[in-house]
């Protein structure tokens, strides 16, 4: 619930700066302070996540196991496709040992491992500019880092569209905003 | 066009009378390491006449009536730099196109010291040759700023400008960083410099650093864009303001850089943005002259991505979402 609402905070403050002009709904300087801020917490907040799936079973939720693995990509793709609309059951019902479906665990393992800390060591980066290389590959690299932020960003605003659109697909369209807080979700 | 010279230095060295001077032979000092070849200059010849004296901090003279050779040293502002006169927008130039010819005898008259030193618009003012560079335009924002307000006479174009260094930067420089650097030591060398601060002001010289306390990121910042940007009035024509104004008329908001219509496109990146769209067309030039240095509205391109991927990933949501309630 943390993270959502901190990604969520991010991404308005972050348009807000990208797209900034007098008349944007959150003022350059707010936005500012207010991304600087929500990020730092993300932060520490990432760190929790990762020390929890290193040193709890949590942590197991994001292995992707290699066996099967495409069949069970496709099996769900399909089922998001054409089986949701035959009212067709969910091929990986979610319990306690396997919290994600497969589509869901490669979208969270590249949210969590890849897009997150990436959008964290860049927003770093930006926040102290002094410590961005000068020059990688003779594109400036504060120019690079803001770049990356900024795509790396946009990567975590469409996968929070996406999941925000999963969270209706649940016995009812509310019921799965539920799991957003607790963790855990119904089948999908 | 003219320079500033050395008269001071010149005069610096006593004589019974200076009216009539007397044949004194200078030898010249040791030449200073250069990094190239001067002598293929125009009037390169005709320089070393000053420039052995004026080339490095000290030179060297018999003295007629002790008759023993004296070693003096160069009035630190009249030294001038070879490498750096032969690289500068002047190198073509005759020390005397701008100075008096009676400086061409030593000791150097004293009333030389009165000699009338013109300003860039004499030389450059309604010549053809030189229509680009607004040169008139730039004499009219230069007397609409502070410091021509605040000076009058006293601040002339060498007070920035010196005419035996000054290199055209902002047009032909593509190293965006040093044609930052450049300008803002243009701006530290009397705003830095506490000596130079004071030829104008008896006020204290106020501390940047701390002055600039508010502003982000103060180091990247400084290194970033150039004192103008903030402290200058853009004029449409001119690639470098020169209209600089008030403390209290200084860019202060970040949305005025750090937005769609960032100033700095009409200032820092002008020349880059304009030299692209005549090279390349209006809308290459346009995509490749947006820098992604100033933060926000990186550039066209990506943004026009990005809303294609978002648009498309809304769209695929509404359809399953409709596609769902329909079944």
């Amino acid at each position: 619930m943390t993270n959502a609402l901190l990604c969520l905070i991010l991404i308005i403050t972050g348009l807000s700066i990208q797209f900034s002009n007098p008349s944007t709904v959150v003022k350059f300087n707010a936005a500012v302070t207010v991304h600087n801020l929500a990020g730092i917490i993300l932060t520490i907040s990432y760190g929790f996540f990762f020390l929890g799936n290193l040193f709890t079973p949590n942590g197991l939720h994001y292995v992707i196991s290699v066996k099967g693995f495409f069949l069970r990509l496709k099996k769900q793709f399909l089922y998001y496709t054409i089986g949701i609309f035959r009212k067709e059951t969910a091929p990986f019902p979610v319990d306690e040992d396997s919290k994600f479906n497969p589509l869901q665990q490669v979208t969270y393992v590249v949210l969590m491992y890849g897009f997150v800390p990436f959008v964290i060591v860049s927003g770093w980066g930006l926040l102290y500019p002094e410590m961005t290389l000068y020059s990688v590959l003779g594109i400036s690299g504060l120019d690079l880092t803001d770049l990356l932020h900024i795509t790396a960003g946009f990567g975590i605003s469409i996968i929070m569209c996406v999941h925000i659109y999963f969270c209706t697909i649940g016995k009812n369209p509310t019921s799965n905003f539920k799991s957003m807080i607790n963790g855990y979700h119904e089948s999908h | 066009m003219l320079m500033l010279l050395c008269l001071l230095a010149f005069t610096m060295i006593k004589t019974s009378d200076t009216s009539s001077p007397v044949n004194i032979k200078i030898q010249p000092e040791q030449e200073t390491t250069s990094r190239f070849d001067h002598t293929k200059f125009k009037n390169a010849a005709e320089n070393e006449k000053c420039f052995k004296c004026h080339g490095q901090s000290k030179y060297t003279y018999e003295n007629p009536e002790s008759q023993k050779t004296v070693t003096k040293r160069m009035f630190s502002e009249l030294v001038m730099n070879r490498d750096v006169f032969y690289v500068s927008n002047h190198r073509e130039f005759k020390c005397t196109d701008c100075h008096s010819e009676d400086y061409e005898s030593f000791p150097h008259a004293g009333n030389l010291r009165m000699e009338a030193i013109a300003t860039c618009i004499d030389c450059h003012g309604g010549d053809e040759k030189y229509a680009k560079f607004e040169f008139e335009k730039i004499d009219t924002a230069f007397l609409a700023s502070v410091h021509s307000e605040k000076h009058n006479e006293d601040f002339t174009c060498w007070m920035c400008h010196d005419a035996h260094t000054y290199k055209i930067n902002a047009r032909s420089n593509e190293n965006l960083k040093e044609t930052i650097t450049y300008d803002n030591m243009i701006c530290l060398n009397c705003h830095g410099d506490f000596k130079n601060y004071q030829l104008l002001t008896d006020k204290a010289k106020p501390n940047i650093l701390k002055k600039h306390e508010w502003l982000p990121n103060q180091a990247s910042h400084f290194t970033n864009v150039r004192c103008i940007e903030c402290h200058a009035k853009n004029e449409d024509t001119l690639v470098v303001a020169h209209h600089v104004v008030s403390k209290k008329q200084a860019v202060r908001k970040c949305e005025s850089c750090h937005s769609q219509n960032s100033i700095l496109y009409a200032s820092l990146y002008k020349y880059q943005v304009s030299e692209k769209i005549q090279k390349e067309g209006i809308i290459v030039g346009l995509l490749k002259g947006e820098s992604t240095s100033i933060g926000p509205d990186k550039s066209n391109t990506l943004n026009i991505i990005s809303l294609v991927i978002f648009g498309l990933t809304i769209l695929i949501i509404i359809i399953h979402a409709v596609l769902r309630i329909k079944k």
